[in-house]
């Protein structure tokens, strides 16, 4: 039975990308850009009663150099989508991004000249969220989304 | 139509068109609020007698209308408060199409001076004497005015720049 018959007791043995994937899946923490009304959404899907610690994903990093999901949570205007793109770019890679609700997905109802319809105008969105606002089991769903992504993108190996 | 109005609010208009007879334009009612149309050239003048001697002190509100007239088609209101006597009253100057220019008031209200710089963003129209005329929502190098009717809802594509989307390469 392989190597693992030779190792004796106490050993697993596994592929280092299955690990590394593994890990990172289940520690996706949350780069919060709360601007409208979603962000208290997802403060609750951090909060006991959603509790994305299951994920471990309760770690919301205010400081974009320890992050990896970005949730952009409410309407962006043009003005803030620099800002916005900045902390997304200060984010190491492997990163991915969630947008949160209507507005963030599409300019929901804020059909106006001041809001980018939609935040995949200036960033890469990974999971879509519907829902004007989206309730938190929304939030974990996305992110449950992204953690299966996780799971099946190459991490360490090349793609062959 | 007859104006129904409270006792300090007649004081006022009476206060008013004793002192500045030919400045007022129109004083008419809508919605339960009384709003005095006076000439563009008294603003000054008069909104330093309501807040002295009127009690006026507190300026709510600036805004603009668009009216979309050929004549006097913007229009600037002044939202007054007085606390003492607890009465509401709304001040209008219009102004024309071609360099729409109104006083500033920021001398007289400091709150002024945001709303003031709110209005000329939205609407373009310039107030004389103002401090710090700059934008205030829309980006400094923008070049319209949201508000004005002709602008379109949804903006004008390329009119504000997203952020580049390949930080590598600028
Ligand atoms: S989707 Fe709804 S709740 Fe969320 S930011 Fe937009 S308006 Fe607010």
């Amino acid at each position: 039975m392989g190597i693992e018959s030779a190792l004796g007791k106490g050993f697993l043995t596994t592929r280092m990308d299955t690990l590394v994937k593994w890990a990172r899946a289940n520690a996706a923490w949350p780069m919060p850009m709360g601007l409208a009304c979603c962000a208290i959404e997802m403060m609750a899907f951090a909060g006991p009663r959603y509790d994305a610690a299951r994920f471990g994903s309760e770690v919301m990093r205010f400081s974009p150099r320890q992050a990896d999901v970005m949730i952009v949570a409410g309407w962006c205007s043009y003005k803030m989508s620099h800002a916005i793109r900045r902390i997304w770019d200060q984010m190491p890679d492997p990163k991915w991004c969630i947008a949160m609700g209507a507005c963030a997905s599409t300019g929901g109802m804020h059909r106006c000249y001041g809001v980018v319809q939609g935040c995949d105008n200036f960033l890469p969105v990974d999971a879509y969220i519907s829902g004007c606002p989206p309730r938190p089991d929304a939030v974990l769903h996305a992110l449950m989304k992204i953690q299966d992504k996780i799971k099946k993108e190459h991490s360490i190996t090349l793609d062959t | 139509m007859s104006l129904n109005l409270s006792e300090y609010l007649q004081k006022t208009v009476d206060d008013l068109s004793g002192n500045f007879a030919d400045k007022l334009i129109h004083v008419y009612q809508s919605s339960g609020d009384t709003f005095i149309v006076i000439q563009a050239d008294a603003l000054l003048e008069i909104c330093k007698y309501l807040k002295e001697n009127l009690h006026y002190i507190y300026l709510s509100d600036v805004f603009g209308i668009d009216r979309y007239t050929s004549e006097e088609r913007f229009e600037v209101v002044y939202n007054l408060l007085s606390f003492k006597h607890h009465q509401r009253v709304f001040i209008k100057v219009r102004c024309e199409e071609e360099n729409p220019e109104v006083d500033s008031v920021s001398k007289i209200w400091k709150a002024a001076n945001w709303f003031e710089r709110e209005v000329y963003d939205m609407f373009g129209v310039f107030f004389r004497n103002h401090p710090d005329l700059r934008r205030i929502y829309m980006p400094e190098d923008f070049e319209y005015y949201p508000l004005r009717k002709e602008f379109p809802l949804l903006g004008i594509p390329g009119s504000i720049p997203l952020p580049s989307t390949t930080p590598d390469t600028d």
